[in-house]
């Protein structure tokens, strides 16, 4: 079985966002990115198939800011191939962009699963794993918590709201979106990244066309007001606490 | 340019979800502003009489087959294709949820129209589309034009009132025949029921709810005792669960469940908008968090400021 990871970074939301000059975009000069987490769930899934039925994984991801070291972390925590899409890519790309970018890459590959995230923060323009899947012309099932491999088939759990779950039985080549992996993703020393950056190539794929039909056009960026309602609670943590505390007296909840 | 306004509506187990009202609610409104009509499309097997749940719509169009039963997402998304490649609506809404996200895309990229996702608003002029997406979790709105001949938008549940689009009646209803779903590659097994013998969340009028902020499990025991002082249940965040910290049952939001309680604490969580979408309709949110920028405080009505490492031992001792 070959399962191919496609892995991005995205900004790290716990850091403050700056609009630039344009309005349009983020100022991504200063910005700290950091690996998506639902690829560390697909990447932990991908390498929990492998321990147990012997795949061959392979993380691919699009030529983007710092994307050699993530690739490298991939191949230290298991991958046994990376890859990076090359082109003229901006700053950003659209979502339909990095699916066909992805797809003219893949398409040339021998795979049986193409494990993505489910999404990632910044895709405005639709999650790449049923993008992806479509541009391939292969099935997707995309919210995953489990996928496990029974000869040919392949068996995926499904989440819906309300903690429901539905099995789905699936004949591969197909594409999932992986919420969540059935574990906790490992961690990797950053010894060890170094390490395989010495033995581990790094090939390259171009990402040929990847021109768009259609499009919605970006107008404005802007910090939302939401009602921006929140009375805020000052003072010291004790006086807060003491005011929570007031407060939940007050509306007889306490 | 077509004038309609589509709306893929959403069931399980025979219940419509709340999302589909959203939408209809909202389509009403575009349709008014574009001229054109409100059209609801359904999906299912002998459901044919969930039709008249829709009668915001001024039709109703039906896909029936045996194959459509239960949510598919190869065979919903051919189906919508299908429909709508046959009407090239000016806009089709579907949910950003778990069966809209199989379909927007597959409809995007099959029938070549634009998609905009995480929409909490659209409006409609001159038939251009304005259109706000909230990305990065929450903390960037982007607005959008879209003048295409027609486009498809993922709206985030909880965006638009739902009562708007509540209204009985017999709309119209358009079967559409069904065909070419024998050789899926993708056959729906059986639907696994919520495990139902844990505390159950909903019912609890106290929420102490955990985000990422705290941290470790080693640091739960303190959340614990604050709702046990309180008279209430923890709850939490989706990352608490994927790391196996607290049993899915606790877990609030798209995924999880929707709770109305009196009082929500929300300790360590960021606000993202499928959290947003299982608690903002509780009576009196609470939010502490370090990030003064957090989404969360946008939805709360007392924001905190401040360390949940500080806030809980020192609430709890008043307590
Ligand atoms: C299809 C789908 C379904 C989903 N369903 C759900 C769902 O049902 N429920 C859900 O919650 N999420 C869901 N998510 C995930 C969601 O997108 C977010 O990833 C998640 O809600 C983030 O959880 P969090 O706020 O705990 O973590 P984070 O976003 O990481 O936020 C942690 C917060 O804690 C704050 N913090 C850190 N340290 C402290 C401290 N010492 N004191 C106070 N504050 C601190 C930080 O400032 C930050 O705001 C879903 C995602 C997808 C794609
Ligand atoms: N530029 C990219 N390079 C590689 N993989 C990507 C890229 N963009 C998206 N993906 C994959 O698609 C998933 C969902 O991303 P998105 O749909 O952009 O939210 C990511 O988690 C990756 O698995």
């Amino acid at each position: 079985m070959n399962i191919i990871v496609p892995i991005k970074q995205v900004p790290d939301l716990v850091e403050g966002l700056e609009i630039d000059e344009s309005g349009k975009d983020l100022n991504r000069e200063w910005i700290k990115l950091k690996l998506n987490e639902f690829d560390d769930h697909a990447l932990e899934e991908a390498l929990l198939l492998k321990e147990e039925s012997g795949a061959t994984v392979t993380a691919i991801a699009i030529d983007s800011q710092d994307i050699d070291k993530v690739l490298f972390t991939a191949a230290a925590k298991g991958a046994d191939k990376i890859i990076k899409v090359t082109g003229n890519f901006g700053t950003t790309v659209t979502s339909h962009e990095a699916a066909k970018a992805l797809a003219n890459a893949i398409s040339s590959m021998q795979y049986d699963l193409v494990l993505t995230g489910v999404q990632a923060v910044d895709d405005r323009d639709g999650q790449i794993a049923v993008l992806l899947a479509n541009y391939l012309n292969v099935p997707h099932v995309s919210v995953v918590t489990g996928v496990s491999i029974n000869g040919g088939a392949v068996s995926v759990m499904k989440e819906y709201g309300g903690g429901n779950v539905a099995e789905f039985e699936c004949t591969p080549p197909l594409v999932l979106g992986i919420q969540a992996a059935r574990q906790t993703p490992r961690y990797v020393p950053v010894a060890k990244v170094r390490q395989i950056m010495k033995s581990a190539t790094l090939e390259e794929v171009a990402g040929g066309d990847v021109s768009v039909v259609a499009a919605s056009t970006v107008q404005k960026f802007s910090f939302p007001t939401g009602g921006g309602s929140a009375q805020m609670i000052e003072g010291s943590a004790e006086e807060q606490a003491n005011k929570i505390f007031e407060l939940l007296k007050e509306k007889g909840i306490k | 340019m077509s004038k309609q306004i589509f709306v893929i509506t959403e069931h399980l187990r025979g219940k419509i979800d709340d999302v589909t009202y959203e939408m209809l609610g909202k389509g009403k409104e575009l349709a008014a502003a574009s001229g054109g009509e409100l059209v609801a499309v359904l999906l299912g097997h002998n459901q044919k009489e969930l039709a008249n749940e829709f009668g915001a719509a001024s039709k109703v169009i039906y896909a029936d087959h045996e194959k459509l039963a239960d949510f598919n997402p190869w065979m919903y998304a051919k189906i919508v294709s299908e429909i709508v490649a046959q009407q090239k609506p000016r806009v089709v809404l579907t949910a950003y949820s778990s069966m809209g996200i199989e379909v927007a895309p597959a409809v995007s990229v099959s029938q070549g129209i634009s998609l905009t996702a995480y929409v909490s608003d659209l409006s409609i002029q001159d038939l251009k589309v304005s259109v706000v997406s909230q990305i990065y979790g929450g903390k960037m709105n982007i607005e959008a034009v879209d003048e295409n001949e027609s486009m498809i938008a993922c709206v985030l549940p909880g965006s638009f009132p739902a009562d708007a689009g509540k209204a009985t009646g017999s709309p119209a209803v358009e079967d559409f025949a069904v065909s070419g779903l024998d050789e899926s590659k993708i056959q729906f097994k059986k639907l696994i029921a919520p495990d139902k013998s844990d505390v159950d969340i909903t019912q609890s009028e106290i929420l102490v709810s955990v985000g990422r902020g705290i941290q470790s499990n080693d640091n739960l025991p303190m959340v614990e005792e604050l709702a046990t002082k309180l008279g209430g249940a923890v709850s939490c965040s989706r990352p608490i669960v994927d790391s196996k910290w607290m049993p899915k049952t606790r877990q609030v939001g798209k995924s999880g469940l929707k709770v109305k309680p009196k009082c929500y604490l929300a300790l360590g969580i960021s606000g993202a908008p499928e959290h947003i979408e299982g608690m903002k309709e509780a009576d009196l949110v609470i939010a502490v968090n370090t990030d003064p920028k957090a989404p969360i405080f946008d939805y709360a009505h007392y924001g905190v400021v401040g360390d949940l490492f500080d806030i809980i031992p020192a609430l709890s001792a008043k307590l």
